[in-house]
């Protein structure tokens, strides 16, 4: 019994590291071959060369659709969060009727077929007559992004100690005044975090953005258009490699700025106890 | 942002210290709640309604008729084809979430309780490809799995195969691969949390009562776990019947989903109405397929124990 339980967690050590193996070793072939020679992504390698990421910076259209994808990637989590704060704010301050659902329903996209929600979107910009555009894109990423920023919102402010709050309001400070010197300081980590994230949520968006665009093209619509020619697949590879390099580097930063909150308010607590 | 909630903050105090009702309360959540609320009623809410009355009408060319009919209906249940489709994408999303949640779970449980001080850092490598670009993740397994791709040129670097085979991408066992990666980590985090919350001295009571590791994880662990295990389940199985991409690039002409006759619906055959009743029909088939599901995962943990 004894050698049994020493031995599980090796066992499944090594399993931990197979299945990190398995997420992470098809995405890396992405890196590999857009430094390849080679127009096909094939081993052995041919050679080393960065030409394919010159070549993006010479395509116009890429540059466009890069453009695209920051506007609509900035609007999506800066409105996402700010609805993001409203929700959670609400749900971890306040008891009132319909809690649970309401909250249901703002996480809904999560778990509802992407493609029915893009497409009831669409039939609804169809119908007001509205014309799609990166507009209409943006709404779509802020619906789908309003899962994710409330859930980082709402551990955020979860840990949260009301009677700070209680405090500064006893000691004459205004509602305002509260908000900004007290409120505000300690949800801070957990607002860059949802931006962050939702940033990245809608930079990597395709079918939203695919359904909802009208002639302009963001990043992932712009690759999507890209694959069916076999002779633009290292371009692609290129921009993928980009594309995965920024995302990784934002939710790292995310990741840390949340840890420091987290260990922050720890070592509070460790000194208030 | 606050500014609802300020509205009522302001004027309230005095009453507020007279009569603390919940009222205001409540109010004051419902107040501050609203904007996001009333977005997700309109680009949520109002547009499956919108689908849903879609469904029951007809498309004259480029005019809607909108006198109720159950014709499209009729025509996504019966005609071969989108029955089909639609059995397909079932069991296709069925073997996925199956294939996921199975993978899942033993590093869910490694992380839970052997991740000691890495903890985090486990759970933020795994987290990392669910962040990232879902297209991006399905296009590598093209590369992987193409004529001229990294499994075909490395077999034959081997010396294992004489040529490239065409026997790996475009096939339903494709999109249940890419599938099957490309959701892996969305079954994680929800198992991850249901062991977390498993309360350590009944693991350890269970150890002192004689029960063996293999006998206190299937009385103990893993029933406590059930409710992460059928949010891990759902997660992964609704998206995917509804993904359009993996079969697009890896499936092949075997491969197309239901969702690809949606797309095309809504885009080159511009027949919103049966568009919108072949969503209905997928999502209203799909919600009774993961409920029957749910229930039998959770006899089954009763049967364990």
């Amino acid at each position: 019994m004894r050698m049994l339980r020493h031995i599980r967690p090796n066992w499944l050590k090594s399993y931990a590291f197979f299945y990190v193996l398995f997420l992470y070793l098809p995405v890396i072939f992405l890196p590999i071959f857009s430094f390849n020679t080679a127009a096909t992504p094939r081993f052995p390698l041919s050679g080393v060369t960065l030409k394919w990421y010159g070549d993006l910076a010479r395509t116009p259209a890429l540059i466009d659709a890069a453009w695209n994808s920051l506007l609509v990637g900035v609007s999506a989590s800066i409105l996402a969060t700010l609805f993001g704060i409203c929700a959670a704010r609400a749900i971890t301050r306040y008891r009132f009727p319909a809690r649970r659902s309401i909250n249901g329903l703002l996480m809904a996209p999560l778990v509802l077929p992407e493609i029915i929600v893009a497409v009831s979107m669409l039939l609804v910009m169809l119908q007001l007559g509205l014309s799609l555009s990166l507009i209409t894109v943006v709404f779509g990423h802020v619906l789908i992004c309003i899962p994710y920023s409330l859930s980082v919102l709402t551990s955020g402010f979860e840990g949260f100690d009301r009677s700070l709050e209680e405090a500064s309001a006893d000691l004459g400070e205004s509602a305002f005044g509260t908000f900004r010197r007290v409120t505000l300081p300690m949800v801070s980590p957990a607002i860059i975090s949802s931006l962050l994230v939702s940033f990245t949520i809608s930079l990597d968006e395709f079918i939203m953005a695919f359904f909802l665009t009208g002639t302009d093209a963001t990043l992932p619509v712009y690759i999507w258009g890209q694959l069916r020619f076999a002779a633009k697949l290292p371009g692609v590879l290129a921009l993928g490699t980009l594309l995965l390099a920024a995302s990784i580097i934002l939710l790292t930063i995310a990741e840390i700025v949340r840890r420091r909150a987290a260990r922050r308010t720890q070592n509070m607590g460790g000194v208030l106890a | 942002m606050t500014v609802p909630a300020e509205g009522i903050v302001g004027p309230a105090p005095v009453r507020r210290q007279r009569n603390p009702v919940l009222q205001s309360e409540a109010a004051r959540g419902l107040s501050l709640i609203s904007p996001t609320l009333i977005y997700a009623v309109i680009f949520l809410v109002v547009p499956i309604l919108l689908v849903l009355a879609n469904s029951f009408w007809t498309q004259h060319y480029l005019e809607i008729d909108r006198t109720f009919t159950l014709e499209n209906y009729r025509v996504a249940l019966t005609d071969p084809i989108y029955r089909d489709l639609l059995l397909r994408s079932l069991w296709i999303s069925l073997l996925v979430s199956f294939f996921t949640v199975t993978l899942a779970y033993p590093i869910a449980y490694f992380i839970s309780f052997h991740g000691g001080v890495h903890k985090g850092l486990w759970l933020f490598l795994i987290t990392i490809p669910f962040w990232t670009s879902y297209l991006l993740r399905v296009m590598s397994w093209k590369v992987i799995l193409g004529y001229n791709g990294v499994l075909n040129s490395t077999l034959m670097g081997l010396g294992l195969t004489d040529g490239p085979s065409d026997a790996f991408l475009y096939n339903t066992t494709a999109v249940v691969i890419t599938l099957t990666h490309a959701w892996a980590t969305f079954a994680v985090l929800p198992i991850f949390v249901s062991l977390e919350k498993i309360d350590r001295t009944l693991v350890e009571a269970a150890t002192d009562l004689g029960d063996g590791p293999l006998r206190r994880f299937l009385r103990i662990t893993l029933p406590l776990s059930v409710p992460g295990i059928i949010s891990a389940v759902l997660i992964v199985m609704i998206p995917t019947v509804g993904d359009f991409v993996t079969p697009r690039l890896v499936g092949g002409k075997d491969g197309v989903m239901i969702a690809n006759a949606i797309q095309a619906q809504f885009g080159k055959a511009a027949n919103w109405p049966l568009g919108a009743a072949l969503s209905v029909t997928t999502m209203a088939v799909v919600t009774a397929m993961a409920a029957f599901i749910v229930v039998t995962i959770r006899m089954a943990a009763r049967r364990a124990r």
